[in-house]
């Protein structure tokens, strides 16, 4: 066993930094949560593509490389180190591409995903409904039948990014008769923009207004933007669920910059390594190099990936609980001047520290609370018996 | 890169895995905890005989080369079963040997070598690890390693001395860990900044043992716990169906496993001599060790009054865990060389 690359995974590693050092804008972008950095952010996407970046583990035909599982992490690690701007693609990206790959028709392919790539169409997603959020069984929404579509109808919530985004995708239950709750559900694609969509921006916690409601009245939905077969849908979305979870959403590479900027930070403050904060700094550092070496096993693994497996659950809840560890670890270290924005006068230079932070508050919320990826691996992995939820 | 175990290595620790399940290890590790060493002795061969020492010494004496990847994989195995004895140890001291033999200084590696990787010999030492030698009463040759503490230029003489005897043998937390101050003088083995050198490269070795056997340990702890959270019943319900039960578990194998990709990274470092080996050892080892005692107080937790007893076997792998956290680097110790676990990457 080794933990060397190979020639070809050293020459992409030049050949991103290379261009990354080329391209990456000197100064940080506005946040993608407001109007103003959302077009910065696709016009980032745009760039990107025309480098073949901006999908890398994609088919070449779709405007990717052709790379694999290692290669990505070998990309993310010096996209990540460039400090390039957080992705506006990524639900579409790491969610719908994945499933449209894996249950797409070739016409959808060819369709949906090089304007995803080149950053032409950003894909919001509709999962999330009130009283139902982790538990898809429960979705209200509904697809009814119509010549040559469906109508959607019902209430999407909490979507991120959905405020300025231009198309959406998401589960409706398309067959009411169904025997069991998750049954019946099909898989849509719909504009934004489209009759009968009301979008109603919902400040998040920071107040930034890209969070958004999904209010859906007969909005139209052509059979060729339905992603699999009708009343199949919860088969649809969970063989690809696992990607909202693993490895491919929250890059090591993340973690990794941010343990090294950390650690810049922790000598910089000039502080032996004593007390509380120092044992919480080097255990973040150690966590991010766990998860950098836990995605080196995985690419190591003969044969494709299980997106879908249970392992993503355990995967889960190590990310997200290491990207508030890091992020408050921070917080905690630059003392009074923690408390500021990044937008503030005198926020901590080149740190996105406060940005982080709110962005690592969702975690164990979104993709499936902590709570759910516990049970999963409490049941799939040790075999423990199932409890009653809810 | 192939950051995975090939098949002979897996082979090789579930070879050990079977031999130690049929072995009663259980019964071993009382007696030894009572200075009855006759079981644990007879253990001891047998985990010999398996190769678990041979990765720590070269083929000229009486190993098998320098494998730390194999000698992890053999650790998790042992930590897995509660084995006792100075495992840890033998392997510091065949280290320590051969890189003295390394440096010229053959003698000692020639003389005890091939006979602990037979299993014929046991060796104990105590170095940068503490004041004490773990097993001392059942060591064959007890090694204390002598010099300037803490420092790094070495501007004092460091000592390798063969200890004539030892003090009491004291109680460990883990009843199955014995420890006993060497006595002073004996006869001098070698002497200077060889010494020095290899004593820290051995630590570096006997770190990476400690936290692949805490790894062991703590995968003991997670594997009967969830045993009896499925068999377990309160209030008309298997106490693992409860969530509270379960997240508690569920969060033991999320430290479980990602303890393990730092454990084989630290062996992949120390194979190949990397500048960032000590960081990545030391980080092992707190994440190893922390995941271990993070188990035993989920499994005390779960268990409830009776993983409390000493008659219950859980309690062999509670104060194991324990005292593995201080063995071979305080946990302190350990983070703050983990720091530095970017600067050579």
């Amino acid at each position: 066993m080794d933990l060397g690359f190979t020639a070809v995974e050293r020459s992409l590693r030049a050949e991103a930094r290379a261009w990354l050092a080329a391209h990456v804008p000197p100064e940080p972008l506005a946040s993608l949560e407001t109007e103003a950095g959302f077009a910065q952010h696709r016009a980032w996407e745009r760039t990107l593509h025309e480098g073949r970046w901006s999908v890398v583990s994609w088919p070449r035909e779709y405007g990717g490389r052709g790379c694999s599982l290692l290669e990505w992490l070998v990309f993310e690690e010096e996209y990540h180190a460039a400090g390039a701007p957080a992705r506006v693609s990524q639900n579409g990206v790491h969610l719908l591409a994945p499933t449209l790959f894996a249950h797409g028709t070739d016409e959808q392919r060819a369709r949906v995903l090089p304007a995803m790539a080149g950053g032409g169409t950003v894909w919001a997603q509709a999962w999330s409904e009130p009283e139902a959020g982790s538990d898809l069984a429960s979705l209200r929404s509904v697809a009814v039948r119509t010549e040559g579509g469906w109508l959607l109808s019902g209430h999407k919530a909490w979507s991120s990014r959905a405020a300025f985004a231009d198309r959406a995708f998401g589960l409706f239950r398309s067959h009411p008769g169904a025997d069991r709750p998750h049954h019946g559900l099909t898989y849509a694609m719909f504009p934004l923009d489209a009759d009968g969509v009301t979008v109603r921006p919902v400040g998040r916690l920071d107040g930034k207004p890209a969070f958004a409601e999904l209010l859906l009245d007969d909005v139209f939905v052509p059979d060729e933007d339905i992603i699999g077969e009708p009343g199949r849908g919860w088969r649809v979305a969970m063989s690809t669920a696992g990607a909202e979870r693993g490895v491919t959403l929250r890059s090591p590479g993340r973690f990794t910059a941010a343990a090294r900027r950390l650690v810049t930070l922790w000598r910089a403050a000039g502080e032996p390594l004593d007390g509380a904060l120092g044992d919480r700094v080097a255990d973040a550092v150690i966590r991010a190099r766990a998860y950098q070496l836990h995605g080196y096993a995985q690419a190591s693994r003969p044969g494709p990936a299980d997106p879908a497996g249970a392992e993503s659950s355990l995967t889960k809840v190590f990310w997200s609980e290491l990207d508030l560890a890091l992020h408050e670890t921070a917080l905690d270290l630059l003392g009074p001047r923690g408390e500021l924005a990044d937008t503030a006068g005198e926020a901590p230079a080149g740190g996105g520290w406060a940005d982080g932070w709110t962005f690592a508050l969702a975690g164990p919320v979104y993709a499936g609370t902590n709570e759910i990826q516990r049970d999963v691996i409490g049941e799939r992995l040790l075999g423990l018996p199932k409890g009653r939820r809810g | 890169m192939r950051f995975a175990l090939d098949a002979e290595q897996r082979a090789f620790g579930r070879v050990l895995d079977r031999m130690l399940s049929a072995a009663g290890t259980p019964a071993a590790v009382r007696a030894w905890a009572r200075g009855e060493h006759g079981p644990g002795l007879a253990l001891w061969e047998r985990v010999a005989a398996a190769g678990v020492f041979q990765p720590a010494a070269p083929e000229a004496y009486g190993g098998a080369g320098l494998l730390p990847v194999e000698l992890s994989v053999a650790f998790v195995e042992l930590g897995r079963h509660g084995v006792p004895g100075p495992l840890v140890e033998t392997v510091a001291a065949l280290v320590l040997l051969g890189r003295l033999a390394g440096a010229g200084e053959a003698a000692p590696a020639e003389e005890w070598g091939p006979r602990a990787c037979a299993g014929r010999a046991r060796l104990t030492l105590a170095a940068a690890g503490g004041p004490y030698a773990l097993d001392a009463d059942v060591a064959d040759a007890v090694f204390v390693v002598d010099g300037p503490q803490g420092a790094a230029g070495g501007a004092g003489r460091h000592t390798l001395r063969l200890a004539p005897g030892h003090g009491p043998v004291q109680p460990s937390l883990d009843p199955a860990r014995r420890l006993a101050r060497p006595h002073g003088d004996g006869e001098l083995l070698a002497t200077g900044p060889a010494v020095r050198d290899a004593a820290a490269h051995a630590a570096e070795w006997a770190a990476l043992a400690t936290a692949a056997q805490a790894l062991g340990v703590g995968h003991a702890l997670l594997d009967r716990t969830v045993a009896y959270a499925r068999r377990r019943t309160q209030f008309g319900a298997a106490i693992g169906s409860f969530q509270a039960v379960k997240h508690r578990l569920a969060d033991t194998l999320v430290d479980l496993e990602f303890a393990r990709p730092l454990l084989l990274g630290a062996a992949v470092a120390l194979a190949g001599d990397d500048p960032g080996t000590s960081a990545a050892v030391a980080a092992a080892k707190a994440a190893a060790c922390d995941a271990a005692y993070a188990a035993a107080r989920t499994a005390l937790q779960v268990h409830g009054a009776i993983g409390y007893t000493a008659e219950y076997d859980l309690s062999l792998w509670i104060g194991k865990a324990r005292a593995l956290r201080s063995a071979w680097g305080t946990p302190r110790e350990c983070r703050a060389k983990a720091l530095g676990l970017y600067d050579g990457l």
